[in-house]
């Protein structure tokens, strides 16, 4: 029956999802996630202007082994959000659309991301 | 007599340029501006919190009492809550469907983020004037 042939949109469950797709995935998920981040920014700034015990209490909290954990998770994301949101403004002017410039710039964002994670950790520890 | 045969979009529809959502390019182009104001802006951040790192209250009160400082951290805050507000409100429409849902949370997303945009900017204000 003609109605079997017909083209499938990639489905999740069973399509690969290339590396640029991933990447843009990513991109949506580290938005969220540096949204619900801003509540600890928030929280560090708001204790700051309480005084100096309250800010005490944030910095314990970002020094715990968790606090930790989250401001690793949070500089990851804020540093790929960034290295790729670049990314999307060179795509907003129509450039670097062709697959083998993807790929390349796949790998710039992702070395990018890391590096200047690594870079901030070396900085801060 | 010169008529578009191209397009069936009035010429008062093409000459506003609005499209069906009656809004334009204007949440987009506002995604893009807050983008790009928010590149120098993070770096400037993120060493901020790097040179603080390792100090106290104190340091916090010295650093953000300067006003190139207090004033670079307000623009932050604020931009960056606009643009985490547009990006949620893209990634609400694309993923909730309920129309009830898409709309409540739309709306506690952008009461949230102004809200927390306020507080974060009166405390460095707090901060910069000394109170």
């Amino acid at each position: 029956m003609a109605t079997q042939n017909r083209p499938l949109s990639p489905h999740l469950q069973v399509y690969r999802l290339p590396l640029t797709a991933l990447l843009s995935i990513t991109h949506r998920m580290t938005g969220v996630g540096l949204t619900f981040g801003t509540l600890l920014l928030a929280w560090w700034v708001t204790a700051a202007a309480y005084g100096q015990a309250e800010y005490a209490q944030v910095q314990a909290f970002l020094g715990s082994w968790i606090g930790l954990i989250l401001l690793l998770g949070f500089s990851f994301a804020l540093f790929f959000h960034l290295c790729n949101g670049i990314r999307h403004l060179f795509w907003d002017f129509g450039s670097y659309f062709e697959l083998h410039e993807t790929r390349r710039a796949d790998i710039f964002v992702l070395i990018g991301a890391a590096a200047l994670t690594a870079a901030t950790w070396v900085m801060v520890l | 007599m010169t008529t578009n045969t191209t397009s069936l979009r009035s010429a008062l529809g093409h000459a506003r340029g609005l499209g069906s959502a009656k809004e334009g390019t204007h949440h987009w182009w506002l995604q893009r501006v807050t983008a790009i104001a928010l590149v120098p802006l993070t770096m400037w951040l993120v060493a901020s919190i790097i040179a603080l790192s390792g100090f106290g209250h104190e340091a916090f009160v010295v650093w953000f009492g300067r006003p190139v400082n207090a004033t670079l951290m307000i623009l932050f805050l604020g931009v960056a809550f606009h643009h985490a507000q547009l990006g949620m409100q893209v990634f609400i429409e694309d993923y909730v469907s309920h129309h009830g849902m898409r709309t409540a949370l739309n709306l506690l997303v952008k009461f949230a983020c102004y809200g927390l945009a306020t507080l974060s900017i009166v405390s460095i204000l707090t901060i910069a004037f000394g109170a």
